[in-house]
């Protein structure tokens, strides 16, 4: 498939923001249950969940750069009942909607408690708020995966693996994220966030290489006999129809050569995975305020490349039909 | 139910593109038109199609075959591109079963060409909505024209026939007859999309002319020698 900058965009701005708010709404809960300190309204939870805001508003920015005509965008949300896309075009604003409302929540300090469980547990507005972004925000990892998990055909994607990845490496940006946001803000969490960062970089790692892994041994179902009907061993094509190029030569194929992609492969889990990792080591022993900054910026250009790579890699059945121009 | 499809007979096919032009031709001025070209006549032409001829060349030399494969938009009876489309654009008519695109929901994600294993949807760069074959909806449903032409202008172009069209639920129509005697079969079986379009296959013809046949009256071709006198004339060589 030809990787389109407005999809890599997309993808991975909004998977770094839902991750990003679901480490504050983690923080939040952790110092429900006394197990790290509270934080400012304001400047941790109200300015983390804007910069969450922001990353996600990019990504619907970028989104629209792949419309042909974005001014009807509005028709995507009718179809939810059957198009995943429909209904990541549904759960993206409302997700967003939910993230400005705990950030105003608690910038104003609207957090009387409603009710006190046990004497222990206040519930208030950003309690709830934030329980419907962290479904919302799960919801919409697995909305964004199954909208390319669900092409049976794309046997590269059609995996529970690409799921997993796309919720996991979210997280895993997320999470760096947010101990970058802790360590530029000053404020002691920077090692909680970096644990679970790399907690779930590693696991990502893991489901993103056994992706790898599985589809450099793909074997597709349909061939150029099944594509054509002819029941012999040996079937070529010869001519497509046309010399020059069509839309099926150009959205299908990415258009680069082999080595490019065996670099891009060998380059992006260096860049997810591994730098991320010994950056926020290396913060965590020299309690720098830069390094968390620099393994979220390391990461997410690694997420780039991932991205990339996880169109470039997926080979679309159509292509038996446009192998030879003549 | 009626389901509206082509059966092309790939024994017959010439690939001449007949098909491909006279499709265009049509559409372009029609309800799917215009269909954009970029470039027509530059070094690097493009443009929007819905039916190709493409061409396939089987076995090894100097036992090779060349198939020719014209290939559009196949109405599926279970599209995968239908139900991914997010704004309801893409659909499948109820009356007929062909499959089209409302050109003025599509926002052109191009989420349905990803959902489409055959390649048949292209989109319009200039309009920058999804295009597809419509199997001539503006031909096929125009009770003004007479019956013999309310067939799409791939089908009427053809000039072997290669190309036929009728509705596949009908068990005695054209089509249906032909895919039940020729051994119609549909492309990619394996992601149960269900093409209505039908292929028949290539078959060898060959034709056995026996000697005696070559001395008759009924060779086509006169070559006969002179008959054996012992013989005489026959009932073969009575003028009626």
């Amino acid at each position: 498939m030809h990787p389109a900058f407005s999809v890599i965009f997309l993808t991975t701005l909004i998977g770094a923001g839902q991750g990003l708010f679901l480490a504050l709404y983690t923080g939040q809960v952790y110092s429900l249950a006394n197990l790290l300190p509270p934080q400012d309204g304001t400047a941790f939870y109200a300015a983390g969940s804007l910069v969450a805001v922001l990353l996600l508003a990019l990504g619907l920015v970028a989104s629209f750069f792949h419309l042909g005509h974005p001014e009807r965008g509005w028709r995507a949300a009718s179809q939810w009942r059957t198009s995943w896309l429909s209904r990541e075009v549904i759960l993206l604003p409302a997700f967003m909607g939910l993230v400005l409302l705990y950030a105003a929540v608690h910038h104003l300090g609207l957090t009387t408690p409603w009710l006190v469980i046990k004497d222990r547990i206040p519930v208030d507005a950003s309690l709830v708020l934030g329980l419907l972004g962290a479904i919302a925000s799960f919801l919409l990892y697995f909305v964004t995966a199954m909208i390319y998990a669900s092409l049976r055909f794309l046997e590269e994607w059609h995996h529970w693996l690409t799921v997993a990845n796309y919720t996991l490496l979210g997280l895993a940006s997320g999470f760096t994220l947010a101990a970058a946001f802790s360590a530029w803000q000053g404020i002691d969490l920077v090692a909680f966030y970096g644990t679970w960062g790399v907690v779930f970089t590693l696991a990502a790692a893991a489901t993103r290489l056994g992706s790898l892994y599985r589809n450099a041994r793909i074997v597709h179902k349909s061939t150029p006999r099944t594509a054509i009907g002819i029941r012999h061993t040996e079937v070529r094509q010869r001519a497509q129809g046309f010399m020059g190029g069509s839309f099926n030569t150009r959205e299908f194929f990415h258009g680069r050569r082999p080595a490019t992609l065996r670099t891009v492969r060998l380059v992006f889990p260096f860049l997810t995975f591994v730098f991320p990792v010994l950056l926020l080591g290396a913060a965590y022993l020299l309690a720098s305020p830069y390094l968390p900054l620099a393994a979220f910026a390391v990461q997410y250009a690694g997420l780039l490349g991932e991205r990339w790579y996880f169109f470039a890699e997926a080979r679309h059945p159509q292509n038996l039909y446009y192998q030879s121009v003549a | 139910m009626t389901q509206l499809a082509l059966v092309i007979d790939l024994n017959v096919c010439v690939g001449c593109h007949a098909c491909v032009t006279s499709c265009k031709e049509w559409n372009t001025s029609g309800w799917a038109g215009p269909m954009t070209d970029q470039r027509p006549y530059g070094r690097d032409p493009s443009g929007t199609f819905f039916n190709r001829v493409q061409m396939f060349e089987v076995g090894t030399f100097p036992f090779t075959e060349t198939v020719h494969f014209p290939k559009s938009c196949l109405h599926c009876e279970d599209p995968p591109c239908v139900p991914v489309c997010p704004t309801g654009a893409s659909y499948k008519r109820p009356d007929n079963g062909v499959v089209l695109v409302d050109y003025d929901k599509c926002i052109g994600c191009k989420y349905c060409s990803w959902a489409c294993p055959y390649g048949a949807r292209e989109i319009d760069e200039k309009l920058r909505v999804m295009k597809k074959c419509t199997l001539c909806i503006d031909r096929i449903t125009d009770t003004s024209l007479p019956p013999a032409e309310r067939k799409p202008a791939c089908v009427l172009a053809c000039p072997t026939s290669a190309r036929l069209f009728g509705d596949v639920h009908d068990p005695y129509s054209e089509v249906s007859i032909a895919i039940r005697e020729n051994g119609g079969y549909q492309l990619m079986p394996e992601w149960g999309t269900n093409p209505a379009n039908h292929y028949l296959p290539r078959r060898k013809t060959r034709m056995q002319i026996h000697e005696d046949e070559l001395v008759r009256a009924d060779n086509p071709l006169k070559k006969e020698a002179p008959l054996p006198a012992a013989q005489g004339e026959t009932l073969d060589d009575v003028a009626w």
